[in-house]
C-alpha cells in the first residue's frame, strides 16, 4: 500500500462525494443546497487538481483536465452565489438556485468521469 | 536532464505542495472567518458572509490590508484574524522560496536553456552546420561560417567555452547546448537529424569524443558529410575503417605540406597561397633547404614529419628528453632548449629545425636558442595555445605550425570549396614546371594576399541568367563571360582553375576559349570583389547582357517590346537585339 496513493484517490472521492452531496436535493430550493457544503467541494476540489499536477502521463493528463473542469464548474457556481447574495437585487431567488446546483451538476459529472479514470486506472494495474 | 521536456511540469511538480498549502490556508481563515460571530445586530450575532470573508481574507493575506470590511469586526473575529495572518505569512513565505529556489536551480535552468535550443534548433529553416567542440579550431570554423554566411550550431562540453560563445558578436544566432557530444541523443537534439543540416564537424580534442560523432553521424545521418579531426592513426584508421569521408589529422596534413615543399616547392607556394586565410598577405618564405635537419621532440607531430624527411632522403637529428628505443648515433637524449643539447645535434651544420614538443615556451625557447647559434638556420615551429599567438608573431619564424588553423583551413576548403581539393590533388600530380608558372601568372595578375576561392555551378538556382541564356542555345567562351559589368573594356580579376562536367573530365586551367556548358561546376580564384561581380553577372540579366554584348537591356517587359520592333522596323540599326538573337535555336537538350 501507498500511502500517496490513499492521499490521491481520498481527495479524488472526497471532491465527488462532496459535490453530490450539495446537488443532490430539489434544484431550486435554497434550504437543500448548503454553502459549507459548496465551499468545501470547492477547496477539495482544487486540492484534487494540484496533486495532478506535474503527472505526463497520458492517464494523468486526462485526470487533470477532468479536474480543471470540475474547478472551472465550481467557481462559477461559486460566482453566481455571491452575485446573488451580494450584487443582486432580487437575492437569493429559485432561479440563482437552480443556476447554481445546474452548474455543480455538471461539476459532479467531471468528477464522476475522474472516479472512474481512478478505477480504471487502479484495475489496469492489478496490484 | 534532457528528459525534463516540459519544464512547466517540472516547476508544478516541485510546487504541488506550497500550493497545497496556501489552498489550506486560504480555506481554513475563509471558514473560520465565516463561523466565527461578529458584532450583533438586531440582537442576533452577525457572520461574514464566504464572498466577504474570501474578499477579506485575499487582501489580508497580501498585505495590502484595506482594514475591516464591510464593518468594523467583533472581537472574536479580530482573534481569529490575528491567527490567520500569521498563517498567511507563514505560507506565503514558504510559496516563495521554494519558487525562488526553484528558479535558482541548476537543474531547471539546464532544462530552460535546453529547451530553449532545441526550439532554436527546430526552428533553423536554412541550411546549417553542426559544430562540435567549440575550441580553438571551432571558433576559428564558427566565426568564417558567420562570415559566409552560413549558419551554425555548437555542442560543446565545457560551460565556459558557451559563455565565451555568448560573447562573440556573430551577425547571426548561434544555438549552443553545454553538453557531451559523443552521445547520440545530444546530436540528434544538435539538429543533426535535421532536414536543413549540412554537414557535421567533429573537433573536441578528445579522438574518443571524435570517433562516437563520427559513427553517430554515419549511422543516423548517412548523408550529412562528417568532417572528424584525428590525431592518432588508429582513430583515423578506425574513422575511415566505416566510411568516414573527411579526416583530418592537422600534423599529417603539414607533414605532408613539408614533404610537398621539399619535394616541389612551387607546388607548395601555390597550396599555401589558394589556401590561406581570407584577408591575410602569403610572406613568400623561402623554400625549405635540403640539408641537415634537427628535429627536437619526437611526439606524435615530430614522428610524422620524421618519417616525412626519410622519405625524402634528408638526414634528421632527434632531441628529445626520452632516449631512443635502439641505440642510433642521430639521436641526442637531452633538453632542446639548451644550447649544449643543440650543438650535440649539430646547429652549426644543420639547415634546418622543427621545434615540435607539445610545449609553446619550449618551442620558443629552442626556436631563439638554435637561431643565436644559427641564424641562417630554416625554423618550424609548433604553436599549441592560440593565447600565445603574440610570441609566435614576434618571433621571425620561417614557419610557424598551428594545428588549430589547419584542421579549420581544410574544414572550411571542403565545406565551402568542394572543387579545391581535386584541384590541390592536381596540382600535387604536376610537375614543378607547371605550377611555377602558375603561380608567378595568377600572383602577378592578383597579388600576394590570399585571393578569394569559390565554386560555382551553373544551374538555374545558383546562375539563372547565364543557364537560361546557355539552354537557348548560345555559346558562350570563359573570356567572353569573365568581363567587368561596369565596364566590360576590363578583364574581371578572377581566373578559372578547373571546370567540372559530367560527361566530360575535368579541365584544369582552361584556356580562355572553352565554352561554358550548362550543369558545368567551374572553380573560380580572384578578388572579393571580382567574386561578387561574377555572381551578379551570373545571375543578372542585364548584367550578363552588357557583358557578353556591350548592350543595355532596356529593363521590363514593355520596354523589351518596344526596343524589340524599334530594331525590327529600323534595318540600318543594330542587327539584332541579344534577345532577338538568342531566341531562333531550339534548347539543345
Amino acid at each position: 500500500m501507498n500511502l500517496e496513493k490513499v492521499v490521491f484517490g481520498f481527495f479524488i472521492v472526497l471532491a465527488a462525494t462532496l459535490n453530490f452531496g450539495f446537488f443532490i436535493g430539489e434544484i431550486d430550493n435554497p434550504t437543500h443546497h448548503d454553502v459549507y457544503e459548496l465551499f468545501a467541494a470547492i477547496v477539495v476540489s482544487l486540492v484534487a487538481t494540484v496533486l495532478k499536477l506535474g503527472d505526463r502521463t497520458q492517464i494523468g493528463a486526462v485526470h487533470l483536465s477532468t479536474s480543471l473542469v470540475a474547478d472551472l464548474q465550481l467557481l462559477a457556481a461559486a460566482m453566481v452565489w455571491g452575485y446573488a447574495a451580494h450584487v443582486s437585487a432580487d437575492g437569493m431567488t429559485p432561479e440563482m438556485m437552480a443556476r447554481i446546483v445546474s452548474m455543480s451538476g455538471g461539476a459532479l459529472f467531471a468528477n464522476v468521469v475522474s472516479v472512474v479514470i481512478l478505477i480504471a486506472e487502479t484495475i489496469m494495474q492489478r496490484r | 536532464m534532457l528528459r525534463h521536456h516540459s519544464v512547466f511540469f517540472l516547476i508544478m511538480r516541485r510546487l504541488r505542495a506550497p500550493l497545497i498549502l496556501i489552498i489550506a490556508i486560504m480555506a481554513i481563515s475563509v471558514l473560520g472567518l465565516t463561523l466565527v460571530p461578529g458584532v450583533p445586530t438586531d440582537g442576533r450575532p452577525s457572520h461574514l458572509s464566504f464572498f466577504h470573508a474570501l474578499y477579506f481574507m485575499s487582501y489580508t493575506a497580501t498585505t495590502i490590508g484595506f482594514g475591516e470590511i464591510p464593518y468594523t469586526f467583533s472581537d472574536q473575529q479580530r482573534l481569529w484574524i490575528t491567527f490567520c495572518i500569521y498563517l498567511s505569512v507563514i505560507g506565503w513565505a514558504y510559496t516563495l522560496g521554494t519558487v525562488f529556489s526553484l528558479l535558482a536551480d541548476r537543474n531547471l535552468q539546464q532544462a530552460i536553456r535546453t529547451q530553449s535550443f532545441l526550439r532554436a534548433v527546430n526552428d533553423l529553416r536554412e541550411p546549417f552546420y553542426l559544430v562540435c567542440g567549440y575550441g580553438e579550431t571551432g571558433r576559428l570554423i564558427c566565426d568564417a561560417l558567420d562570415s559566409l554566411g552560413y549558419r551554425a550550431v555548437v555542442v560543446e562540453i565545457d560551460e565556459n567555452k558557451i559563455g565565451e560563445l555568448d560573447l562573440e558578436s556573430y551577425r547571426a544566432d548561434v544555438p549552443a547546448l553545454c553538453a557531451d557530444a559523443s552521445n547520440p541523443e545530444i546530436l540528434k537534439y544538435a539538429g543533426l537529424t535535421h532536414p536543413n543540416c549540412t554537414g557535421i564537424m567533429a573537433l573536441t580534442n578528445s579522438d574518443a569524443t571524435n570517433l562516437a560523432i563520427a559513427i553517430a553521424a554515419r549511422l543516423l545521418a548517412r548523408k550529412v558529410p562528417a568532417l572528424c579531426r584525428a590525431e592518432s592513426p588508429d582513430t583515423a584508421a578506425n574513422m575511415a575503417s566505416f566510411g568516414t569521408r573527411h579526416i583530418i589529422n592537422p600534423f599529417e596534413k603539414f607533414s605532408g605540406y613539408l614533404a610537398l615543399a621539399l619535394h616541389a616547392p612551387a607546388a607548395w607556394q601555390l597550396l599555401t597561397w589558394l589556401t590561406g586565410l581570407p584577408g591575410t598577405t602569403v610572406e613568400r618564405h623561402r623554400n625549405p633547404p635540403h640539408g641537415e635537419w634537427i628535429v627536437c621532440g619526437r611526439g606524435r607531430f615530430g614522428q610524422m614529419l620524421i618519417e616525412v624527411m626519410e622519405r625524402e632522403c634528408i638526414p634528421v637529428t632527434i632531441i628529445d628528453r626520452q632516449g631512443p628505443p635502439v641505440t642510433t648515433p642521430r639521436w641526442i637524449q637531452g633538453d632542446g632548449t639548451g644550447a649544449a643539447a643543440l650543438q650535440a645535434a649539430g646547429v652549426m651544420q644543420a639547415a634546418g629545425i622543427v621545434a615540435a614538443t607539445s610545449n609553446d615556451v619550449d618551442n620558443l625557447s629552442i626556436a631563439v636558442t638554435a637561431r643565436e647559434l644559427n641564424p641562417s638556420l630554416f625554423v618550424i615551429l609548433r604553436q599549441n595555445q592560440y593565447a600565445n599567438r603574440g610570441l609566435f608573431e614576434a618571433f621571425n619564424h620561417d614557419i610557424n605550425v598551428v594545428p588549430s588553423q589547419i584542421i579549420a583551413h581544410e574544414c572550411l576548403a571542403i565545406l565551402t570549396t568542394p572543387l579545391l581539393v581535386p584541384f590541390l590533388n592536381e596540382v600535387r600530380q604536376r610537375d614543378e614546371s607547371w605550377c611555377r608558372d602558375l603561380i608567378e601568372r595568377l600572383t602577378a595578375r592578383l597579388g600576394w594576399e590570399v585571393p578569394a576561392v569559390w565554386s560555382e555551378r551553373i544551374n538555374l538556382s545558383r546562375a539563372p541568367a547565364l543557364y537560361r541564356l546557355l539552354m537557348k542555345g548560345r555559346t558562350i567562351t570563359l573570356e567572353a563571360l569573365l568581363r567587368s559589368p561596369s565596364g566590360r573594356d576590363d578583364a574581371l580579376a578572377c581566373e578559372v582553375l578547373l571546370v567540372d562536367r559530367d560527361d566530360d573530365d575535368h579541365i584544369v586551367t582552361p584556356d580562355e576559349d572553352v565554352e561554358i556548358r550548362p550543369g558545368d561546376e567551374l572553380l573560380l580564384v580572384g578578388s572579393t570583389g571580382a567574386r561578387e561581380e561574377f555572381r551578379l553577372l551570373v545571375s543578372n540579366e542585364n548584367a550578363l547582357a552588357y557583358v557578353l554584348t556591350g548592350e543595355d537591356l532596356p529593363g521590363g517587359w514593355i520596354w523589351e517590346r518596344l526596343a524589340a520592333r524599334r530594331s525590327a522596323s529600323s534595318p540600318t540599326g543594330p542587327a539584332v537585339t541579344p534577345r532577338r538573337r538568342a531566341r531562333p535555336p531550339p534548347p539543345q537538350s
